[in-house]
């Protein structure tokens, strides 16, 4: 009982907190409705018994939303309603239906005809997060592996865009090196 | 699930509730008294004696204050940001064995509420969560030094994690488990069993990260009354800003049972010594976050992200690489 009581709680509350990240103009409530949401999403992992994951969702999304709250610092004023730029409404109306109808079918499909097997049944008195470990270096090796290249790409180009100039500090500058700086700066410009 | 196990929780609930937001309190008047004498001088002596009583009227003073919500505030934001700090420090406690099991009218109790194995995933997991308190509520004051306090929690809370996570590493490995009690477990032998013997390095990294998730002084950017005012506090009056402070209190509180049980033996053998060891050493690990406050400077932020991301990184990477090789060979 007390699973139904969680399950439809959270349920609720996840959808309620999504609704409010897409339905809202004000990017504040937008965001910390979709941190709330992720977090939430974490306690149907829960509730199925799959405690690692559960922790993972929040460790990871916690850092991922604050990642865009520091763009939604940079960008906007977030005490003031955005003016959002609204097209014609029957499409996008049309289109979000269209892609949440989807969405259920790709899932639900599999559930119907009754195609799924559990290729890897939970062992009793093996931990899931053992589990997890055991899938992901059996199974999942290479899709792991990729994801792995793909991060290092991505932080190497990061490093590559960003790292300019890191070997210098504007705070222990002296004013006058900051002031050559600049003009240089100002050349590169001007030529 | 049986009744007496509903009754069993909800009684632990409650008490570790009740007991921690009091120490929470009582925990302003010990870093006040040792601030104090640290820099000789004797901290709150009127109230009660020897101050005692400091505790209650500052209690009095902050329920009773008028709860202001000043004009051009995100309303709804700006109200549950404290009660997000407030409520993920005692929700991080859920996962934490405060004491052994013990006895009480032939009732064996288990002073956990919920012995998940995945603890210290989810302990420090809910407790990033409360960093949400001082982002949401710097971001949703219409005040620029709040706006600059959420901005650096934003930048405290993406280099610290990584340093948490990469420095528990080596322990989680030698234990191959991630609950507070295998940890226990593991080094329940004495002394010699000790994490912090073969991972030196992994216990000055999490330490040195303690102090960042609590936001305490070497790394007290988020709120430094001398460059941005209070933060995300300067907007707040009252009991909401009185949540801030039971929060991070509670934090200190939470982390420092964590760092003895995951690198110092935790409660050992669960004998009665065993537990107040605990004790001991939690209490100092809180005395410690009073002394660095009265006796080193803070960082800038800029100097914060280069500690994390240039030194303290690397050293946990390398640490768990070592720790690898040792484990193979």
């Amino acid at each position: 009982m007390f699973e139904a009581v969680a399950f439809y709680l959270f349920a609720f509350l996840t959808i309620a907190m999504f609704f409010i990240t897409v339905t809202t103009s004000q990017a504040l409530y937008a965001l910390t409705a979709l941190a709330a949401g992720m977090i939430f999403i974490s306690a149907f992992f829960f509730i199925l018994g799959a405690d690692f994951l559960g922790a993972i969702q929040i460790i990871v999304y916690t850092g991922a939303v604050m990642a865009l709250y520091a763009f939604g610092m940079m960008f906007f004023d977030t005490t003031r309603e955005v003016k959002e730029k609204k097209g014609n409404k029957y499409i996008i109306v049309g289109l979000s239906t269209l892609a949440a109808v989807l969405i259920v079918v790709i899932f639900a499909a599999p559930m119907v005809s009754e195609n799924i097997v559990a290729l890897y049944p939970v062992i009793e008195g093996v931990g899931n997060t053992q589990l997890v470990g055991v899938i992901l270096f059996t199974k999942y090796l290479i899709p792991f592996e990729v994801a792995a290249i793909m991060l290092l790409v991505a932080m190497v180009a990061g490093i590559v865009l960003a790292g300019k100039k890191m070997d210098l500090s504007l705070t222990l500058m002296s004013a006058e090196e900051i002031e050559e700086i600049k003009k240089e700066k100002n050349k590169k410009v001007l030529s | 699930m049986d009744s007496a196990y509903l009754i069993e929780t909800i009684i632990k609930v409650v008490v570790i509730l009740l007991i921690f937001s009091a120490l929470a309190g009582i925990g302003t008047y010990f870093e006040r008294k040792v601030l104090a004498f640290m820099q000789r001088r004797l901290g709150p002596m009127n109230v009660g004696p020897y101050g005692l009583l400091q505790v209650a009227a500052d209690g009095i003073k902050l329920f009773t204050k008028e709860d202001i919500i000043p004009t051009n505030v995100v309303g709804p934001i700006f109200k549950i940001a404290p009660v997000i700090t407030a409520a993920t420090a005692f929700m991080a406690a859920a996962a934490i064995p405060f004491l052994p099991p013990f006895e009480i009218f032939g009732y064996e109790v288990h002073p956990i509420v919920a012995d998940v194995n995945i603890g210290i995933l989810y302990v420090l997991g809910v407790m990033a969560v409360g960093l949400y308190g001082p982002l949401l509520g710097g971001m949703a004051s219409a005040n620029k030094f709040s706006l600059l306090s959420a901005a650096r929690t934003a930048a405290v809370f993406i280099s610290y994690e990584v340093v948490t996570g990469l420095s528990l590493l080596a322990p989680i490995m030698m234990v191959g488990s991630l609950s507070l009690i295998d940890f226990n477990e593991y080094q329940a032998g004495g002394i010699g069993d000790w994490i912090v013997w073969s991972q030196p390095v992994a216990f000055i990294l999490f330490w040195i990260a303690a102090f960042a998730e609590t936001g305490r002084t070497p790394f007290h950017l988020i709120a430094n009354d001398h460059e941005i005012i209070d933060g995300f506090g300067t907007e707040y009056s009252g009991m909401r800003w009185g949540l801030f402070f039971i929060g991070e209190y509670a934090n200190m509180f939470f982390i420092s049972f964590v760092i003895p049980l995951i690198f110092l033996g935790g409660y050992g053998d669960g004998s009665l010594l065993g537990a107040l060891g605990l004790l001991g050493k939690m209490s100092f690990f809180f005395f410690f976050f009073l002394w660095t406050r009265a006796a080193w400077p803070d960082v800038r932020p800029d100097q914060l992200m280069w500690l994390c991301w240039k030194v303290l990184m690397p050293i946990a990477v390398i640490n768990v690489v070592i720790t690898g090789f040792v484990m193979m060979f």
